[in-house]
């Protein structure tokens, strides 16, 4: 089954993206920010990075054109979780190699059809 | 998704408490970056924690504070008083209905409301055409989609040309495709003439470009849906298929004539109607209808404490080696033989060091910083100053120091009386500083440290400081003393009136302090705790007030003492020294105070089996038995006692709970042989012990306090 990586310093939406994702039969790594979830994502290969945005230490758009820097993340589907809907943040997690969002708030079937969209 | 309600509230009071001490950081006119980051931040994972659990209107209210903070932080926005002010204001309700949320309680909706309409006002203050496009939220560009969308009933053909980067994104065309699938009949057609020779091409880019056809009766808005995230990284035509020939052959209903101009016309479209940048045709994806509340669950006040994993597993490690020295001792005890003794006793040593190692470690877990209980204090410290018309900074230090967790909570409510009372009675009104040739700004100061066993907390103000001659007179009108006992009291003694029960010394009666509960209230929480509290002050200069409290009120280290037949403990902490003195380093007062000179210093001497009554004395004379030499408020005293058996740490058990209170005693502990020796409470005891001395002989007692004024 796939590895996706679910990077959020917030603990409750993080769970909540593991939890959904592991009931669905994903593995699941988890990282409280962009940092620690570049760490993971260096020795661990991933099918699917989820991030969040807005993060301490590391945001998101910077963890997304980190990844894609590294030769094993070149084409792996890097989605982040945006709460607005605001077209700049978007377009800056483009400009960094994303491959698309997911607007939040979502519940478990949102997500879970996302997923289903770049995880084949 | 209520399992996840618990987390999501602990981490937004969290946030709650970095906004709040964020905003009191920061000063008008200045945006600190990381300061505003961080409440922003907070602010953010409250709205988005709220929107994805069903807290529908925390997250209405939050998105409110969170356009206001977003502008500021992109400079947008100037940092006024007022706005702090507000922002402050929406922490505090946003608590509350987080807390309601929580407990299943009621939101007080017109409180909410009032506050977002202000926060409103401040969004529309400088600039009311953001206002509109944030306080509106997703209004608008829902009202674009909708007059985007269309349908085309006899399907769609798509042109669709990635640029050649577009593996570089993530995005598969086939994910596409395979979407597309989902929602009619597909037949798609690939261009391959783009393709160069083999030694040419760049497997990682994209050369293809393909030509759908999508029949059946699809949405528009769900057609762009899916090519959401490649918009910009290809060219995409969208024309609706005509009907099919049963349909109406002629006036093409409007939506599909929209639908039917090329990306760039429906750009233009989304321009004027919903304000966004052209750039941009992505639309949000319709909000999903499903999103109401989930029910609430009804959490109770958690008794969980956090607990970094450093200290677990620390404690695994520990428990590990205790597991290695148990099967170590069961080997010895298997056959054992008298050669074995050495490694028995080593065995036991590295036990004995064991325990003491995870008993520690357990205790640690409970340790929190006191920075929990401080937190609060700038927020509560601006508040009160800006009532009374005064002008405070607080400072602290040692937020670091970590003190058991039952302790902080129940040091709090104390900690904020006394923090109000200098703020409110200790720190003069400006012109009166400035009268006195003080900054007109005054300083509080918190801080903490460990000493010993215990934890020193000191509230230090620069204000008036205490006047000992109003103290005295209002004890005395209030018939607290005598004016005999007031002009014989030393300076301290007549300080520590403030903590009599029914004393006050603000000329009026405000409604933050000086109702003249309170000061007894504090001191009786601290005593509980096993704590002490003094004050001194220094007219004009100020005054401090000094917490002592044990770091824990599971155990203490304690000296063994026998009297006579019985056995105490006396807390370590208060020990200076223990000493045996020579009967010419004892003077008699009176026949019955006796004093030890001890290096210039005069130290009351209390018999510990006066004290207790005990009968069976083995050392009748100071210099058969020793002197205990301990720390009181009122400076050292000496105990005195047979002899002294043993240091150790002892488990406290509480001896109200299974007895009664006894004066002079703060607990009970079993000892190894299973016996139990009685905690002296030493502060208690010295009063007791100069209770029974001044009944005798009440010379004794103004003697005492002058020797007390004297060291």
């Amino acid at each position: 089954m796939a590895n996706i990586l679910a990077v959020d310093d917030s603990a409750s939406l993080r769970q909540m993206v593991a939890f959904t994702l592991k009931s669905a039969g994903y593995n699941v790594t988890e990282a409280a920010d962009g940092q620690q979830g570049l760490n993971s994502a260096r020795t661990t290969q991933f099918d699917l990075v989820i991030t969040d945005v807005n993060m301490p230490v590391m945001d998101g758009i910077t963890l997304i054109r980190e990844l894609r820097r590294l030769p094993n993340y070149k084409g792996t589907p890097l989605l982040m979780l945006t709460t607005e809907s605001a077209a700049d943040k978007k377009q800056q997690g483009k400009d960094a190699g994303a491959t698309g969002w997911i607007v939040k708030p979502f519940n478990p079937d949102k997500l879970l059809s996302v997923i289903g969209r770049v995880l084949g | 998704m209520s399992q996840f309600l618990g987390v999501f509230y602990e981490e937004s009071f969290e946030g709650l408490e970095v906004m709040e001490s964020g905003l009191l950081e920061m000063t008008p006119g200045e945006v600190d970056d990381e300061t505003i980051n961080a409440i922003f931040r907070a602010a953010h994972s409250i709205k988005g924690g709220s929107g994805t659990f069903g807290l529908s209107a925390v997250a209405d209210f939050t998105h409110v504070m969170e356009t206001l903070l977003d502008q500021m932080r992109d400079g947008q926005r100037e940092v006024s008083d007022t706005a702090i002010d507000v922002l402050l204001r929406s922490v505090d309700c946003l608590r509350d209905m987080l807390e309601s949320c929580r407990d299943g309680g009621e939101l007080d909706g017109e409180r909410v409301g009032a506050l977002q309409r202000e926060l409103e006002a401040q969004l529309s203050g400088a600039s009311p055409e953001a206002a509109v496009a944030s306080g509106a939220g997703a209004g608008a560009p829902a009202d674009a989609d909708n007059a985007a969308q269309g349908d085309a009933g006899g399907g769609w053909r798509i042109q669709f040309r990635p640029q050649r980067h577009l593996f570089a994104t993530g995005n598969d065309p086939l994910r596409l495709f395979r979407e597309l699938r989902g929602l009619g009949e597909l037949e798609v057609v690939a261009d391959g003439s783009e393709l160069r020779d083999l030694a040419l091409i760049d497997p990682e880019e994209c050369y293809l470009s393909w030509t759908l056809t999508l029949r059946g009766a699809v949405d528009e808005a769900a057609l762009r849906e899916v090519f959401e995230w490649v918009d910009g990284d290809c060219e995409l035509h969208i024309e609706a298929l005509p009907e099919p020939p049963a349909g109406a052959s002629g006036a093409a209903p409007q939506p599909a004539a929209a639908g039917a101009a090329k990306v760039a016309a429906a750009d233009e479209a989304a321009g004027s109607g919903g304000g966004k940048p052209p750039s941009s045709t992505a639309r949000p994806a319709p909000r999903p209808a499903a999103d109401k509340p989930a029910p609430r669950a009804k959490a109770k006040e958690s008794a969980s404490i956090r607990v970094g994993t450093d200290k677990v597993d620390q404690l695994i490690n520990l428990v590990g080696e205790l597991v290695i020295t148990q099967s170590m001792l069961g080997q010895i005890g298997e056959d054992f033989h008298m050669d074995k003794l050495e490694q028995l006793r080593d065995g036991l040593t590295q036990f004995e060091r064991n325990t003491r190692e995870l008993q520690e470690s357990v205790m640690r877990i409970r340790m929190m910083p006191i920075s929990f209980a401080f937190n609060r204090f700038p927020r509560m410290v601006r508040d009160v100053s800006a009532k009374l018309g005064k002008q405070v900074e607080l400072t602290m230090s040692g937020e670091g120091t970590e003190v058991d967790k039952t302790v902080m909570e129940k040091i709090g409510d104390p900690l904020v009386h006394l923090v109000r009372n200098a703020v409110d009675h200790g720190i003069e009104h400006p012109e009166e500083r400035r009268a006195a040739g003080k900054p007109e700004c005054g300083l509080v100061h918190l801080n903490a440290y460990h000493r010993g066993g215990s934890i020193v907390i000191e509230i230090a103000d620069d204000g008036a400081g205490l006047n000992r001659e109003k103290l005295v007179g209002k004890a005395v009108d209030k018939g607290l003393i005598s004016a005999a006992e007031g002009a014989r009291m030393s300076d301290e003694d007549a300080y520590a009136l403030i903590f009599r029960a029914g004393f006050s010394t603000a000329d009026q009666v405000s409604d933050l302090s000086g109702r003249g509960v309170g000061m007894d209230v504090v001191r009786s929480n601290i005593r509980d705790l096993g704590g002490s509290v003094e004050i001194s002050s220094e007219p004009g200069r100020g005054s401090t007030i000094i917490i002592r409290l044990p770091l824990t009120l599971a155990i203490l280290d304690g000296q063994t003492v026998a009297v006579g037949e019985e056995t105490y403990i006396v807390p370590l902490v208060s020990i200076i020294e223990s000493i045996q003195v020579t009967p010419e380093m004892v003077n008699m007062v009176a026949g019955r105070g006796e004093t030890l000179k001890l290096r210039n210093q005069y130290l009351p001497i209390v018999r510990l089996h006066d004290v207790f009554g005990i009968d069976s004395v083995r050392a009748a004379r100071l210099e058969d038995g020793l002197l205990v030499v301990v720390e009181t408020q009122g400076g050292p005293r000496g105990l005195f006692i047979d002899e002294l058996l043993g240091q150790q740490q002892v488990v406290i058990k509480s001896l109200e709970a299974n007895y009664r209170r006894v004066d002079g005693i703060s607990g009970a502990t079993i000892l190894g042989d299973g016996s139990v020796a009685l905690i002296l409470d030493i502060p208690d005891l010295i009063r007791l012990a100069s209770q029974q001395g001044s009944h005798q002989d009440s010379q004794l007692g103004s003697h005492d306090a002058a020797l007390r004024h004297s060291a």
